[in-house]
């Protein structure tokens, strides 16, 4: 039998504030355990939350980007459990009253564009961070809680059960990734957990319309391990399913080091959150001039950059998604491309030379000045150099930050051209090799490129190919 | 005429006219607590050094020549759910036996930047959860007109400082009467402010949406002097309200003409004094010829409030009281197994009170309950604030017993939690209506216990409160009211406890 996949995606964001969500305490990621806290978010007796308002338009820009109907009144709750990293024994988060409501995402996927719909947005406060003895959750003798993660602003993002394979769920979050990087809100590292993902995975015979039983997949740590994990979950369902048995409810993990998923607690481990409307806030009353201020000052997003970079530099459709989908690559392009409007050279340079040389040099595209590549491309165009030279420069540009400007004039890197100054090079070279004059006389074509390469190599590359062409094949 | 036996408001005024020092003040303080405290046990914990240590910086102070506010000097007891920075805040329970804050509540920073001494952390229910101070994990609190019987609670241990002397003012704290009820049954003056009038941070949260700081007096001036220093929005405190604060001591002579009296008429109320009611009555007589209009005012919903505010109250609890976990602070038990841990750790460190409302609370929020217990008892509380905004387009003041009995005995109740809770039932509407709330002596029951009446309010109407609980002290020969104490005597300074 044939089976329909279907997964839904849980996604959990750190939002860029400088500081907490109910108090003053910094969000910096990396420092000493548990010295970003305070009587807020450590919870202690007495203490009382206080809304950041950064965090608030923060979440309002974020659900605004995913196309997501801000609700004008919104509220928070109280979201009850124990666990060791949860300083109040609850989370303070949203629960039938969210920030926002609905919203899609356009994702490229195989059979084209799909429009991914969302369920909510809402915001809540992040926990702190167990740090297991050992390698992992599983036999570890005692664990240690920091809590400076503890408070920070997360958005959650719920979508609709609308993807059909780990790839789908893969596309989909790197576009989101994208919409939400764009938007400024959040830095969105997923090795960092700045963006998290759960997955709600079931499959279904092809043309049912009742949803299977499905599995909670969590711990998922890469955009690849979303898709293996997703991937893996499919194949161990099918199985069970093709084998006549049924799907159990659970909750599992994903071990990245095996590539499997290892089960954490069935359907009768699940908890009842007792949610109940925080008293410690008031509702969250918005005004529209608020919401609508926010969404005039929406930085551009993905696809209205793919849109404009196609229209504004005649860029193909793969050309304008590597510089949507790299923004910072973009951003290099759209400002060297001010200085240097030959926007096709100026793609190949840089989706070719560039990228190659980033690599090489462990270096990133923000530390490079878009300026030395124009100019470069400049002094190419010219015909000022040559352009074994200029990739040479680039390289030297791109390790050292030096100007190929300067480096031209410094070493006297100019093109050698100018009948006075090649032909005595011209002259030199066929008195020195008499046996390659010959062979080119003998109508061997290959001689005449040897004796150009002599030139070169005593030019170091500098002489105008064209017109030492032509005056050896004048001399000889 | 001693110095402990002296108002707030005499206190401050020989203050700044340097008739006395605050050394000697506390001093003297100090040493009522020393000779009363063994008996009654109001003090969790005391705090001599740091109070004289104020006091002298406040003497000192006063020499310079700096100007200093009208409490500046005047000491003040602190209910131990109130946090306080270094000094140990233990809510009479297990769990926090140990726990020693590292900061101050508002209200207490707004103490010391007063230059208030404090001279301990007072005794109560556990986590404010009680109406006798017998839930004290630690010993409980004694009624000093009469040994054998509870002060009530829970601020139980604020109330006896200041009836006897220990302490001219307290901090106590009241969600469902934690201040009058107490202050009604050892004959002094309790005000619970309008909710979100004083600022909540750092009481150690029993019932969010209920929890309110308020004053211990012997007077109404004195409530009002302490009023004018706690009062306000507070940033910290996202339910404070950004209302201006009035002058509470200004205006608090009486003229009572005009003033509409709504006298309120229980329900069937189990187990409600004659005497008492008789002692309202009389007070209503006693408004109505100095010129105020009395009516009758029944609160219907008021029925239910018992019932909503037992659900409420505990959903709240359950969620704020599962931060004692024993990972962070506190009493922690050993455990093989992380639940082992936190069971073991809030088993054995939060007392039978306390784990009962707990559990009410869990059942009343979990999932398939939710919907009949704490959402139908959410919409009770929306019917009953509309039942007091209805009273208040008729009355300016509604008038009723603050207690539904005077005192009752050590161990009576404690074996059977609704009689307990009935104890509670005349002040529970008020707080689950959010409105201020005033308990006042209003005389003694044949058994020479005192009772207390209860005026309520508008929001924001505590300036109302006071002028009228002024004007019943000055219908009183005596005042403020002192036990005599002289079981001391009696029991030749050796009372068992």
């Amino acid at each position: 039998m044939k089976y329909e996949i279907i997964i839904g995606l849980e996604i959990h964001l750190e939002l860029l504030t400088a500081s907490k969500l109910f108090c003053g305490c910094s969000t910096a990621f990396g420092r000493e355990p548990n010295t970003n806290c305070c009587p807020v978010c450590l919870g202690l007796p007495g203490s009382l939350p206080v809304f950041n308002r950064r965090a608030i338009e923060l979440a309002v820009t974020a659900a605004l980007a995913l196309n997501s109907e801000i609700r004008l009144w919104s509220r928070f709750d109280r979201k009850n459990y124990f666990y060791p990293d949860l300083p109040k024994a609850y989370q303070v988060s949203q629960y039938d009253q969210p920030l926002a409501r609905g919203g899609y995402l356009e994702v490229d996927v195989a059979v084209g564009k799909r429009r991914i719909n969302l369920e909510r947005v809402h915001l809540e406060e992040e926990a702190g961070k167990l740090v297991h003895a050992g390698d992992s959750i599983i036999g570890s003798g005692y664990s240690l809680v920091d809590y400076n993660r503890a408070g920070i602003p997360l958005l959650e993002i719920v979508t609709a059960p609308e993807m059909h394979s780990g790839r789908e769920a893969r596309l989909f979050l790197e576009d989101l990734r994208t919409v939400l990087l764009y938007a400024g809100v959040s830095d969105c590292k997923m090795e960092e957990g700045s963006l998290r993902c759960d997955a709600n995975i079931s499959l279904r015979p092809e043309g049912s319309s009742i949803l299977g039983t499905k599995a909670e997949v969590k711990n998922m740590n890469s955009f690849r391990s979303v898709e293996l994990a997703l991937d893996y979950e499919v194949q161990r369902q099918e199985k069970v399913l093709s084998g006549g048995g049924s799907v159990v409810q659970e909750t599992c993990h994903w071990d990245e080091e095996n590539k499997q998923t290892i089960t954490l607690r069935g359907k009768e481990g699940s908890s009842d959150y007792r949610y109940f409307p925080e008293p410690d806030l008031l509702p969250l009353v918005l005004e529209n001039t608020f919401v609508e201020d926010l969404g005039r000052s929406l930085p551009e997003l993905p696809s209205e950059r793919r849109e404009r970079l196609r229209e504004q530099y005649g860029l193909e459709k793969e050309e304008a998604f590597l510089l949507t989908a790299n923004r910072e690559l973009g951003d290099f392009f759209e400002k060297a491309a001010k200085a240097y409007p030959v926007y096709d050279n100026l793609f190949n340079w840089v989706q070719g030379d560039l990228l190659y040389q980033l690599r090489e040099n462990d270096k990133k595209v923000e530390e490079i000045d878009p300026n030395l590549l124009a100019g470069l491309l400049q002094l190419l165009d010219e015909g000022s150099i040559n352009r074994p030279v200029a990739k040479e420069l680039l390289a030297e540009m791109v390790q050292s930050g030096a100007d190929p400007k300067e480096m031209v004039r410094e070493r006297g890197l100019e093109r050698i051209s100018g009948r006075d100054r090649l032909l005595p090079l011209v002259e030199q070279v066929i008195a020195e090799n008499p046996e390659a004059v010959e062979n080119y006389r003998q109508g061997k074509n290959k001689a005449l490129a040897f004796l150009v390469g002599k030139v070169m190599a005593a030019t170091k590359g500098r002489a105008d190919p064209a017109e030492l062409n032509r005056l050896l094949k004048e001399k000889i | 005429m001693r110095l402990y036996e002296m108002t707030a408001a005499e206190l401050s005024r020989r203050l700044q006219s340097r008739e006395v020092s605050s050394a000697e003040v506390v001093r003297s303080f100090l040493e009522r607590i020393d000779e009363v405290d063994p008996y009654l046990r109001a003090f969790i914990t005391r705090t001599p050094d740091l109070a004289l240590k104020s006091a002298g910086e406040i003497d000192s102070r006063r020499m310079r020549g700096e100007t200093l506010h009208p409490l500046a000097g005047v000491p003040i007891a602190v209910k131990d759910n109130i946090s306080t920075l270094a000094l140990r805040t233990t809510c009479a329970s297990r769990i926090l036996e140990n726990y020693i804050p590292p900061f101050d509540a508002t209200v207490v920073a707004a103490l010391k930047k007063a230059g208030m001494p404090i001279l301990g952390k007072t005794n109560l229910d556990e986590f404010a959860m009680g109406s006798s101070t017998e839930n004290s994990a630690f010993f409980p609190t004694r009624n000093p007109w009469d040994p054998g019987r509870v002060p009530g609670g829970s601020s139980g241990g604020s109330v006896v400082a200041v009836a006897t002397g220990m302490a001219p003012l307290a901090l106590g704290s009241d969600t469902g009467g934690s201040i009058r009820q107490p202050a009604s049954l050892c004959g002094v003056t309790g005000l619970r402010p309008t909710y979100g009038r004083v600022s909540r941070y750092g009481l150690v949260a029993f019932a969010s949406s209920l929890d309110q700081i308020g004053t211990v007096s012997t007077t109404a001036l004195d409530g009002a002097l302490l009023m004018n220093l706690i009062a306000g929005y507070d940033p910290l405190d996202s339910t404070s309200l950004p209302e201006e604060v009035p002058d509470y001591r200004a205006g608090l002579e009486p003229g009572l003409e005009k003033l509409r009296v709504g006298l309120i008429r229980y329900g069937r109320v189990d187990g409600f004094d004659p005497e008492v009611t008789e002692a309202v009555n009389k007070a209503a007589s006693m408004l109505e010829e100095h010129g105020a209009k009395v009516g009758e005012v029944s609160l219907p919903l008021t029925d239910y409030g018992l019932s909503a505010y037992y659900l409420i109250a505990p959903s709240e609890a359950s969620s704020n009281l599962g931060r004692y976990d024993g990972v962070r602070y506190g009493f922690c038990a050993d455990g093989d197994s992380i639940e082992a841990m936190f069971s073991r750790t809030r088993g054995e460190g939060f007392g039978a009170e306390v784990k009962r409302r707990i559990m009410i609370g869990t059942y009343a929020l979990s999932a398939g309950y939710y919907d009949a217990y704490y959402l139908k008892a959410m919409k009770v509380r929306t019917l009953i604030r509309r039942d007091y905004e209805k009273a208040f387009k008729k009355f300016d003041l509604l008038l009723g017993a603050a207690s539904p009995t005077p005192a009752f005995k050590l161990g009576e109740k404690t074996e059977d939690p609704l009689q307990m809770y009935l104890s509670d039932v005349c002040n529970i509407t008020d707080s689950l209506a959010g409105v201020p709330s005033l308990a006042v002596p209003g005389g003694f029951h044949s058994s020479g216990l005192p009772l207390g009446l209860q005026l309520t309010a508008r929001p924001m109407q505590e300036k109302l409160l006071l002028k009228t609980g002024r004007f019943f002290e000055e219908q009183r020969a005596e005042y403020p009211l002192r036990p005599s104490l002289d079981f001391l005597e009696e029991r030749g300074g050796g009372y068992e406890i």
